[in-house]
């Protein structure tokens, strides 16, 4: 079985963000960019996967600018045996991924997609829905266990009550959540060797996909700052000012 | 123009999620729509049909319904989709699986935990972790929105009287199917809706601690539980306790946080709550930067004391 796993490439997890004074976005200039962290989730799934003999290849694939290209590295310093790239310069939204992937999985035919549940830095959460509804496949989004059977998966998923556990048939995307797995480093021989793998450059024109956005942004800006309160000495002091002066308790 | 909500419910009780985002609804404007889709939830029917501002209840009853698989509500959606200039649903686990896979079907956007509405195209969301605001306007003939339950206040679930119409089911597409689920019984309020929040983190050291220390505290304040990223990932609670960028986004009267250092993903999930107060012995944990009270002390001594002081 093959497995996709897309990755994004995003604002580095611990960096500050930053919005620009022209209010057209935040700042990304000089700025570290990582992996998607549910995408490092959804890689290593898939290597797991591989290592258990459920999969026989792992292709990671990225849509954006040509920078993606070290994303891919790095999935391949994981362990993905090769990687496409779908370059372009144009603003990339959801749908218009999830278009690339759908025909990217058209040429490639795995059975199985694993992708993070959501990206950092647009917070959409919706690029694994949009590519199961475009392709017609079953779903199990936010997952924090995959156990692939014969043509299916019974995935745990993460939900707002507790967990549900799911029978879905393959093929099959599943959306990763933060307790699937921990993410293994890359080994210094694997980053080395992951030079060497294959990377696939296309355009959306190859693929025949529309990407041109659907949502304007109008502004960014920052949210309204919280000003730090005070310190209280004690526990008295602190129950005085939850009755007597924010009135939240009786 | 008329708006379509997606209700939130367990085939026996409309969540109160589903009053937020008829809510954003009202303010986009129109004639309000709700569809309930379930088995055997006739029950929450009538409870969406007295929800104010609502004028219409459509219902698909079927037993393919009942477990909220969002290949099937999704075929269901888009086959009743024309004619509504909106569809909306709360952002809870269950909109945010089926939604997009309603906007890919109907080929637009989705647009993502809207908190503000500006007008019928316009919306402001949260990006980043809310370190940003972005105001997005939409080119699409439909919106499919989801909306963040802390932005907009939940409509009245009486003086309503809607009428209810049944929809014809769409075939069950057979691709999923729940085997179980494991759901936290509490007697708690539920974290999105609670007025006060007590919430753990790694401060705690271990899942008895946090249980030991905290629940007296909570059941005092007749509060809702909540813990930190850090507080789930070392399994002292389950994961439907987190708050946070990828938990429970939160907004209550009072939130207590406890042990925890305030990481930026934390912060994201309950930064908007009215009054914020932070137990931690570090003065320099971060938390302190968004509590309006500070409190510098070993959480072991005064939790207990704040709990005797109630």
């Amino acid at each position: 079985m093959k497995i996709l796993v897309p990755v994004k490439r995003v604002i580095d997890y611990n960096v500050k963000v930053r919005v620009k004074a022209d209010g057209t976005g935040v700042d990304l200039a000089n700025v570290k960019m990582s992996m998607n962290p549910f995408d490092e989730i959804a890689v290593e799934e898939a290597m797991r996967l591989k290592e258990a003999g459920k999969a026989t290849e792992v292709v990671a694939v990225s849509c954006g600018l040509t920078a993606c290209q070290e994303t891919l590295r790095t999935a391949m310093a994981i362990g993905a045996d090769r990687s496409i790239l779908v370059e372009t310069d144009v603003e990339l939204q959801p749908l218009a991924v999830a278009k690339l992937l759908a025909a990217v999985a058209k040429k490639e035919a795995p059975q199985l997609i694993i992708l993070g549940k959501q990206a950092i830095d647009d917070d959409a959460n919706q690029t694994g829905q949009m590519l199961a509804a475009l392709l017609g496949w079953s779903q199990a989004t936010f997952a924090s266990k995959v156990v692939i059977g014969e043509g299916k998966a019974t995935v745990t998923r993460e939900v707002d009550g507790g967990l549900e556990t799911i029978e879905i048939s393959l093929p099959a995307i599943v959306t990763t959540d933060l307790r699937l797995n921990e993410p293994r480093y890359a080994t210094l021989p694997n980053i080395m060797k992951a030079k060497k793998k294959p990377l696939e450059v296309l355009k959306p024109a190859d693929l025949g996909v529309d990407v041109t956005p659907r949502l304007a942004t109008v502004t960014v800006t920052e949210p309204p700052k919280r000003s730090a309160g005070i310190k209280v000495a004690d526990v008295a002091a602190l129950v005085d000012k939850l009755k007597n002066e924010a009135k939240v308790i009786a | 123009m008329s708006l379509l909500v997606i209700a939130e419910h367990d085939n026996a009780v409309l969540k109160t999620a589903t009053l937020n985002a008829v809510t954003a609804a009202a303010k986009i404007g129109g004639e309000i729509h709700i569809l309930v889709a379930g088995a055997a939830c006739g029950a929450v029917a009538e409870q969406a049909a007295k929800v104010a501002g609502v004028s219409k209840v459509r219902v698909a009853d079927a037993a393919h319904y009942g477990d909220q698989t969002a290949e099937n509500l999704a075929a269901l959606i888009v086959a009743n989709a024309s004619g509504y200039s909106h569809i909306l649903a709360p952002a809870t686990s269950n909109g945010k699986n089926t939604l997009p896979r309603v906007a890919a079907l109907l080929d637009v956007a989705q647009i993502s935990e809207i908190i503000s509405v500006v007008d019928a195209d316009t919306f402001v969301r949260p990006i980043y972790a809310g370190n940003a605001l972005a105001t997005v306007k939409s080119s699409d003939a439909t919106k499919v929105i989801t909306v963040r339950t802390t932005g907009f206040d939940a409509a009245a679930n009486s003086g309503g009287s809607a009428a209810v119409e049944a929809l014809a089911a769409s075939a069950d597409l057979g691709q999923s199917k729940l085997l179980g689920r494991e759901l936290t019984k509490s007697a708690r309020p539920e974290l999105g809706a609670a007025k006060i929040i007590v919430s753990g983190g790694r401060g705690m050291g271990s899942g008895e601690n946090y249980h030991k220390v905290l629940e007296p505290l909570a059941d005092k304040l007749g509060a809702a539980m909540g813990a930190s990223r850090a507080a789930v990932d070392a399994g002292f609670v389950p994961n439907d306790y987190q708050v946070g960028q990828t938990g429970k986004i939160v907004a209550p009267q009072l939130y207590i946080a406890i042990g925890i250092s305030g990481a930026i993903q934390h912060l994201a999930g309950m930064k908007d709550s009215k009054v914020i107060v932070a137990i931690n012995k570090d003065p320099d944990a971060p938390i302190f930067q968004v509590a309006d009270y500070g409190l510098v002390a070993d959480l072991f001594t005064v939790v207990p004391e704040l709990t005797a002081a109630l």
